[in-house]
């Protein structure tokens, strides 16, 4: 479904991904963690060009991202994503925020839209706040409306870019609860995320990168049984010590 | 003190003072409808990346604000008819009037001021709203339009209301093409009946109760929006 060979991006002369090298499959739900500034965030918006990457390839299905003539609106209409700070557009009520997409890129009529974000506000229990703006919600029920948003294009892949770490603690299991659900219905998911204890439960495979290298490629059961890079072994026991 | 004065005047004259004054208000609307509208299209050229919309864009908004606007009317009322002579080689081609080269001097004056409030606009509607709008599949157009712009002219309506106060007092520089607006009418009377004290205080008291009443809006605008944020 997605697959990454080689890419390398600068930042001028700083070098922020290295020959990086990966797929997600289709169905299958890979979790990417790694310290702060390890490129892990660049990585993931590389996958629908939010971020540009000078070498190497990625496709997602068959269209290849990098290549000059990509209709890059297309392909990110295919390829849903969750940001850490939610990004709702605070000027639109909740509804308007799910709809919008649909109907200016889908085509959708106004009527078609709302029934489907109505359903989706449903499937992640706010079809009560479809009236609001994005403002009146708290962190967590407007992190929900964000996944709803990008679900409302039927995407073929789910991209999250840290979806909890803006999140109050007490709301961040209503996040994951969307989110496992979601990967137990099959949906392919890029996930950049700290929370370890999703990883161990949801992920097939645990991307671990440093300093802009994938450092470990590993199956969950591997990763945290085993992980055999110093660095990835180094990471883990600090962050899983609480 | 004030044995002498005849405000009598103002009453008789006010059919013609009215006149002036819908011509001040329909110049500043038409002059800031114009100028957000070019100011929006010049800061959007200016933000852009390509060097060749944004260096053009930003030179000209350098230019225009580093010359008095009183220089931009007289030269769009002088220097217009003989660019239209040069370029169409017709001898008697004359120029576009009065009122429209001083309504396309105001409005290519104020979208420069304009252009760098709508660029500050834009660049307050945070770097991610962009990113969540793209990786929706929307076009530049349809984020610009849908996304970015309502966000930023949100933040901006104080900004450019106060502005566009400005460009209403500004209005009374037309005086030097000759057109006759509230400030000119006033003036033309005031020095017809000889009755200048009487017609320049109420000119001043017309132009602050005007002013006065849009700042006082632009405060309310202010405060409610901070709420609503």
């Amino acid at each position: 479904m997605i697959e990454i060979k080689n890419v390398s991006k600068w930042y001028g002369s700083f070098q922020v991904l290295k020959n990086c090298t990966t797929r997600v499959d289709e169905g299958q739900v890979v979790v990417v963690c790694g310290p702060s500034g390890s490129g892990k965030s660049t990585l993931i918006k590389c996958v629908n060009a939010l971020e540009p990457f000078q070498q190497g390839e990625i496709t997602v299905g068959d269209i290849s991202v990098g290549a000059p003539g990509t209709d890059l609106p297309n392909l990110r209409s295919h390829i849903g994503m969750v940001f850490q700070n939610f990004e709702l557009f605070p000027h639109m009520k909740v509804i308007d925020n799910i709809n919008l997409a649909q109907i200016k890129v889908l085509k959708a009529s106004t009527e078609v839209a709302t029934e489907k974000s109505m359903a989706l506000l449903k499937r992640v229990g706010l079809e009560a706040q479809a009236q609001k703006h994005p403002g009146q919600l708290s962190g967590g029920q407007q992190q929900r409306v964000a996944i709803a948003r990008a679900l409302a294009m039927d995407p073929l892949a789910m991209l999250f870019d840290e979806p909890t770490s803006a999140l109050d603690p007490e709301m961040i299991n209503e996040v994951l609860d969307v989110m496992t659900e979601l990967a137990k219905e099959g949906m392919t998911m890029m996930v950049v995320t700290h929370e370890m204890g999703f990883a161990r439960r949801i992920a097939h495979r645990v991307i671990f990168m440093d300093q802009g290298e994938i450092v470990e490629d590993a199956k969950k059961e591997d990763f945290f049984g085993t992980p055999r890079s110093e660095r990835a072994q180094h990471f883990l026991s600090k962050i899983l010590q609480h | 003190m004030f044995t002498g004065f005849d405000f009598e005047v103002i009453w008789t004259s006010l059919p013609y003072l009215w006149q002036g004054m819908q011509f001040s208000l329909g110049l500043t609307l038409l002059a800031m409808l114009g100028g957000i509208f070019i100011g929006t299209l010049l800061a959007l050229m200016r933000l852009s990346s390509f060097k060749m919309l944004s260096y053009p864009a930003g030179a000209y908004v350098n230019l225009v604000r580093s010359i008095p606007l009183i220089l931009v009317i007289f030269w769009f009322y002088f220097l217009i008819p003989i660019a239209l002579k040069k370029l169409t080689g017709n001898p008697y081609a004359s120029g576009i009037g009065p009122f429209y080269s001083a309504l396309i001097a105001f409005t290519m004056f104020e979208a420069a001021y304009y252009c760098e409030i709508i660029r500050a606009g834009i660049q307050s509607v945070p770097r991610g709203q962009v990113s969540a709008a793209y990786a929706l599949g929307l076009t530049y157009r349809q984020a610009t339009t849908l996304v970015i712009l309502p966000q930023a002219f949100r933040n901006m309506i104080p900004i450019l209301l106060t502005t566009s106060i400005i460009l209403f007092q500004d209005t009374s520089l037309v005086y030097v093409v000759g057109l006759t607006d509230f400030m000119g009418a006033a003036g033309k009377i005031a020095r017809r009946d000889g009755r200048l004290v009487e017609l320049y205080l109420f000119a001043a008291l017309i132009y602050f109760i005007i002013c006065f009443s849009g700042s006082y809006l632009v405060k309310r605008l202010q405060a409610r929006y901070n709420v609503g944020r």
